[in-house]
């Protein structure tokens, strides 16, 4: 008895914040993201830029004349606690839209909901193609890991000349899988030879058992699409075992951390990421210069650059609709072409998924060093 | 062959660890009946510990040396047995009269506690750390064989400890004490034991143990992050299960038998996606067949 009055109360109750919301003087917009835990690097960073973007918004007068409102919330980097949180966005705070976030596993968690509640979702780095494949509200400011998988395989056959290459996957990560899947795909494609497949768990210490499996498969190369804390060990422990040719990976390499942890470890390996740096064009060198000063001089890494993106990306449909309905978002999202963002021009193509070029970097003297840009 | 040698070290390797941590375990438990669930939290501290003194150690002796890494460990591990007596002190004492589980529970309780702490920013932060190095790194090869200076390390330590605790718990008076308050706390105080002293006591030695296998484990895996004590935890005390819990050398043999399991499995090429299932499902069926434990005695409950 007492749940039959429940439901129809909680029904009402999540209603009527949304209604008063969007009617306020500001847009509410909700963020999710890895603020603490194991990818915490990833969540500050894309938080940052978005939090940059909002800012640079709201000090130009805002969209359609009003303010935004960012609303973040963490996810712990843990698996269930972002439904939570996008449940408390739209239901509760009533988020037009909604940001979030770099790794894929969690926005798969938080798109359906999303697409449920018809409230459009931009995540800024999530490359896994199912994220956007679950409806018709998920876009993406980034590429996705078909395209990066086959820059990754190309970039080793040609570049890198290996014929034989031992894979090695984060069975706990969509991302990992995702790409490790592309890139096999593509190296076999190009004539080369897979010498062993092995598996890891996000979050172990020790990989010398499946390191030593891969040694004795004498690859020229090892692909490893982990996420930093985990690639750095394993490049160590790849290091005293002899392990000694190239290792490459995807984005989720992409943070200081990598550096701080594997030291010279990690020196001379290749991975794919959005944006260099220190790349010349005038658009990046902008938005550099504007973090630093806003972030007491910290360096952009491709997640904070994705970040703004979305923000902006976001913040230019909403411009474009003409109107805060979160309908008339996403269609203008989806009819976006040529839009100029930081980390390259953006098509939003059928999938909403964004078309766009990828660059290839290399550690070199503790630092990532440009190595190449590869167009769609 | 060489493929195989190589597993066996990596195994033995980390088998020490596990062995390492389920010491601490396996001792509270003997002495308290209780698995103390926050140990693995003491060892994140430890780590922790070491991580800050590192930099002022530094500054007086060089590291990486042994004298410095002798020195960081010593004061962690002076550090960790202060928390581990206010642990008990705080948690566990107010309970003392209460049934077994609500002190587990609290034991839960402490070790969410401190992780979910120590992950705010304004104590550690959730991002990984980089440990320093404390200690010289060489890596000795013997043909196609590498052996890493740390898993020696780790192996030496391991055995010293072990040997120590033996000598403590069967040896010295305290020891004495410490057994005569696991058979029976009221008859221990007839005889003029002072409880609350020895339950201290095996708090601090545990948490010391947690502090050494906290730097080691920084040692081998050089990020440190406040969950890193949880997967180690776990193994831990699955092997000091497996050993026959309350049994020194029981955890120790435990440690070893699942390290060993853990690295075969997971270097199949195809089967290291199940490399826990495997160690785990094995595990399930040593204890099927010896459910105290491979060295635990079976014990009769009176009715």
């Amino acid at each position: 008895m007492l749940r039959r009055t429940f439901l129809p109360l909680a029904a009402v109750s999540l209603l009527l914040p949304a209604c008063n919301k969007s009617g306020g003087d500001g847009i509410t917009i909700g963020e999710f993201a890895s603020l603490t835990g194991k990818e915490a690097t990833f969540g500050i960073s894309s938080h940052e830029g978005t939090v940059l973007a909002v800012e640079t918004l709201n000090a130009a007068g805002g969209v359609l004349g009003k303010k935004i409102d960012l609303l973040t919330e963490d996810n712990q980097s843990k698996a269930g606690e972002t439904s939570n949180v996008v449940n408390k966005l739209i239901s509760k705070d009533g988020a037009v839209a909604i940001l979030g976030e770099v790794a894929s596993s969690r926005s798969l968690e938080a798109a359906p909901i999303c697409q449920q509640n018809g409230i459009p979702m931009v995540s800024p780095a999530s490359t896994n193609p199912k994220v956007t494949e679950t409806g018709d509200c998920i876009f993406r400011v980034c590429f996705i890991d078909p395209f990066q998988g086959t820059v990754m395989a190309n970039f080793v056959t040609n570049t890198l000349k290996a014929k034989k290459v031992a894979v090695f996957t984060d069975v706990k990560s969509d991302y990992s899988k995702g790409l490790a899947k592309f890139f096999k795909e593509g190296f076999i494609k190009a004539g080369g030879q897979i010498a062993a497949e092995l598996d890891f768990n996000g979050g172990d210490k020790d990989f010398k058992a499946q390191l030593t499996a891969i040694k004795s498969a004498a690859p020229d190369a090892v692909f490893v699409p982990g996420y930093y804390t985990d690639v750095a060990l394993i490049a160590i422990q790849a290091k005293q075992l002899g392990l000694s040719v190239p290792l490459c990976g995807g984005d989720g390499w992409e943070s200081q951390t990598l550096l701080d942890i594997g030291k010279d470890a990690v020196e001379g390996h290749y991975f794919s990421t959005h944006y260099a740096s220190d790349a010349a064009s005038p658009g990046v060198q902008a938005f550099v210069a504007s973090y630093k000063k806003r972030y007491n001089g910290k360096v952009p890494d491709a997640m904070a650059a994705l970040g703004y993106d979305s923000a902006m990306f976001l913040a230019d449909a909403i411009k474009r609709a003409g109107s805060t309905d979160s309908k008339a978002i996403r269609d203008a999202l989806a009819a976006t072409k040529d839009y100029e963002a930081v980390t390259g021009k953006i098509a939003i193509n059928a999938q909403r998924d964004a078309v766009k070029s990828a660059v290839i970097l290399q550690v070199k003297d503790g630092k990532f060093k440009y190595l190449e840009t590869v167009a769609p | 062959m060489d493929w195989l040698l190589q597993q066996l070290i990596n195994g033995l390797a980390l088998g020490s660890i596990y062995a390492l941590i389920a010491l601490g375990y396996t001792m509270v438990y003997g002495v308290l009946r209780f698995i103390n669930f926050a140990h693995a939290d003491v060892l994140m501290l430890g780590a922790y510990a070491a991580y800050f003194l590192a930099p002022a150690v530094n500054s007086v002796i060089p590291l990486p040396s042994l004298t410095g890494a002798v020195i960081v460990t010593l004061i962690s591990v002076m550090i960790c047995t202060g928390i581990g007596i206010l642990i008990e002190f705080l948690a566990y004492r107010p309970l003392r009269k209460r049934p077994r589980l609500t002190v587990l529970i609290t034991a839960i309780g402490v070790s969410l506690f401190i992780e979910f702490t120590c992950q705010h920013s304004a104590v550690f932060g959730a991002d990984t750390k980089p440990f320093p190095q404390l200690l010289p790194e060489h890596d000795y090869h013997f043909g196609g064989l590498v052996v890493s200076s740390n898993d020696l390390v780790v192996v030496v330590t391991t055995l010293l400890l072990l040997a120590g605790l033996w000598f403590i718990v069967q040896r010295t008076k305290m020891g004495t004490a410490m057994r005569a308050v696991s058979h029976n706390q009221q008859a221990a105080a007839l005889m003029g034991i002072n409880i609350n002293r020895i339950i201290s006591f095996t708090f601090g030695l545990g948490s010391a143990l947690a502090a050494i296998a906290g730097i080691l484990y920084a040692m081998k895996a050089p990020g440190i992050d406040p969950l890193m004590g949880v997967q180690p935890g776990l193994r831990a005390f699955i092997a000091a299960v497996l050993g026959g819990i309350g049994n020194l050398p029981g955890a120790a043999l435990g440690g070893l038998i699942l390290g060993l399991l853990e690295t075969f499995a997971g270097g199949i090429s195809g089967l290291s996606n199940y490399r826990d299932g495997i160690a785990f499902a094995i595990l399930i069926l040593i204890l099927l067949f010896k459910p105290a434990g491979l060295l635990g005695k079976a014990t009769v409950e009176k009715v």
